[in-house]
């Protein structure tokens, strides 16, 4: 009883294999030097919405090396990058798998447009339609349901995604969804946005309240934005990057306020990293980092809508 | 009865929603990198037969639906209901009504065996085996040796159904034919 097999064939594990040379060859060549870091770590990511994986005895598996690589940036290590396995609770689906690969880079001396460019040239020979074409969050979700998200208030949201779900035929009680609340407002918004949007986009200039670790910024319109983006192809989130923060005192208010959301929500509550921060005052360098889902771009190269086809060994394996 | 949070909504899962039974066909889980979760569900509402998709914040719970298929063969209709008797050796009957019946009514048969949907132990749905063999009632007379493709003809079939039959078919044949799509298949025996 219990399928054995892989749910790759041959020819999907050598195109993994085949992406994962392609990664390193194509950071060899700019002088972007590999590291790994722990995935167990003492504490995790503060995250309102990403749960971490914790061991009996107290470790906690990391849903992305993104604090320990900073601690490398803020101790000179010039530009890094990690092949790096990431864990999250509770994310299985079609798309999404409790652990999973993320290759995640850190530029010094880039702003997120720059790092923009080096995605498209990683991705170029990979994936069709890059470069991707780029588009502020406020369009994308002007362009989609009729709603200016940095301008409008929250009951507009709701009025707007209300719209949205009626003219599909589609049932949804927005205000059961999110609780009225502005920022899962943005999260349900920007989700049936950029569902089945064809093509390969960056979608840049997020709301402030999404910023996560981006630094903010003033947008042509003088609208305060974060410097964050994501790479979304035919409608999958691909990569999450940002203009890096560097104000080690906003990012402990950050964090903070993330905790007290998680307290509130009745999610576990993490430890602060104080190693971060404390390397954060030491001070990090100016920098852009991206983190890109490498099961997906597998997934999209080979042309199947199903981790399971292109993990060796999905959740449904294991 | 037990509540299903959305990770174990899977397709076949019976669920309660606004008070109806449904069937859940299929569950994407959505998700945000940064963001909240949801899940986008397709079901089928039992009663009525309706699709529809829904969207849930991951996390939430319906209760289960206390639905249950079941096989069983079709007795007899006393005008109102449409009776029902469990194969398992138990005897017990169920009277079905014309709604739950529904599509199946031209297919009900003495003696076949029908798939039941059962809510709280009271008929939902019945559904016809995929092939039924049924008597020809009513048809213009066959015409001798045209076995070739091509002319079809209606014929009235012992349950009401009426069905295109090719032109050799006669009246008191024995014909296999498709629920699913009202088709003739063949002739069962001469």
């Amino acid at each position: 009883m219990g399928e054995w097999r892989p749910g790759t064939d041959l020819s999907t594990l050598q195109r993994r294999a085949a992406l994962l040379a392609h990664v390193r060859a194509f950071f060899a060549a700019r002088h972007v030097l590999e590291v790994d870091t722990p995935i167990l770590g003492a504490t995790g990511g503060t995250d309102p919405a990403i749960d971490c994986l914790r061991t009996v005895d107290g470790f906690v598996l990391q849903s992305s090396p993104e604090y320990f690589m900073k601690r490398l940036l803020a101790a000179g290590s010039g530009p890094i990058y990690q092949i790096a396995r990431a864990f999250r609770a509770e994310e299985a689906g079609r798309l999404h798998n409790p652990e999973f690969l993320l290759l995640e880079w850190y530029r010094p001396g880039f702003d997120d447009f720059a790092l923009m460019g080096e995605l498209d040239a990683l991705l170029a020979s990979l994936l069709d339609g890059l470069p991707a074409r780029r588009m502020r969050f406020r369009d994308l979700l002007a362009d989609r349901l009729g709603v200016d998200p940095l301008l409008e208030p929250a009951a507009a949201l709701v009025l707007a995604l209300t719209r949205h779900f009626q003219q599909n035929g589609r049932e949804a009680d927005v205000l059961a969804l999110t609780g009225g609340e502005r920022s899962a407002l943005l999260d349900l918004a920007y989700s049936e946005a950029i569902d089945s949007l064809p093509g390969a986009w960056f979608i840049h200039d997020f709301p402030p309240e999404q910023a996560a670790l981006a630094r903010l910024r003033s947008d042509a319109q003088g609208a305060r934005v974060a410097a964050r983006f994501e790479l979304v192809v035919n409608g999958i989130e691909l990569a999450n990057g940002y203009h890096e923060l560097r104000d080690a005192a906003e990012q402990r208010r950050r964090f903070e306020a993330d905790l007290e959301q998680r307290r509130v929500s009745a999610r576990w509550v993490p430890v602060l990293d104080e190693r971060l921060l404390a390397a954060l005052e030491h001070g990090l360098p100016d920098c852009a980092g991206v983190a890109l889902g490498l099961d997906r771009v597998l997934l999209l190269m080979s042309g199947v809508n199903d981790l399971d086809t292109v993990l060796p060994f999905s959740r449904l394996r294991i | 009865m037990a509540t299903f949070a959305t990770n174990e909504f899977r397709s076949g899962l019976k669920v309660m929603l606004d008070g109806d039974p449904c069937n859940i066909l299929e569950n994407e889980f959505v998700k945000p990198g940064k963001g909240q979760a949801f899940n986008r569900v397709r079901l089928r509402n039992l009663k009525t037969g309706r699709v529809w998709e829904r969207t849930f914040k991951s996390g939430e719970s319906l209760p289960g639906a206390d639905v249950m298929e079941v096989d069983m063969e079709y007795l007899y209709s006393d005008g109102e209901f449409y009776h029902f008797m469990k194969t398992d050796g138990s005897f017990e009957q169920v009277a079905a009504s014309v709604e739950a019946v529904g599509d199946a009514k031209p297919w009900l048969k003495e003696q076949e065996i029908y798939m039941v949907t059962l809510w709280n132990d009271a008929p939902l749905l019945v559904a016809p085996p995929n092939f039924i063999e049924l008597e020809v009632v009513e048809t213009d007379p066959g015409l001798k040796g045209d076995t070739a493709q091509g002319g079809t003809k209606p014929a009235t079939l012992s349950t009401g159904a009426v069905v295109k039959v090719p032109l050799f078919v006669n009246r008191g044949d024995i014909l296999r034919v498709d629920t699913r799509t009202s088709e003739y298949q063949s002739r069962a025996k001469g």
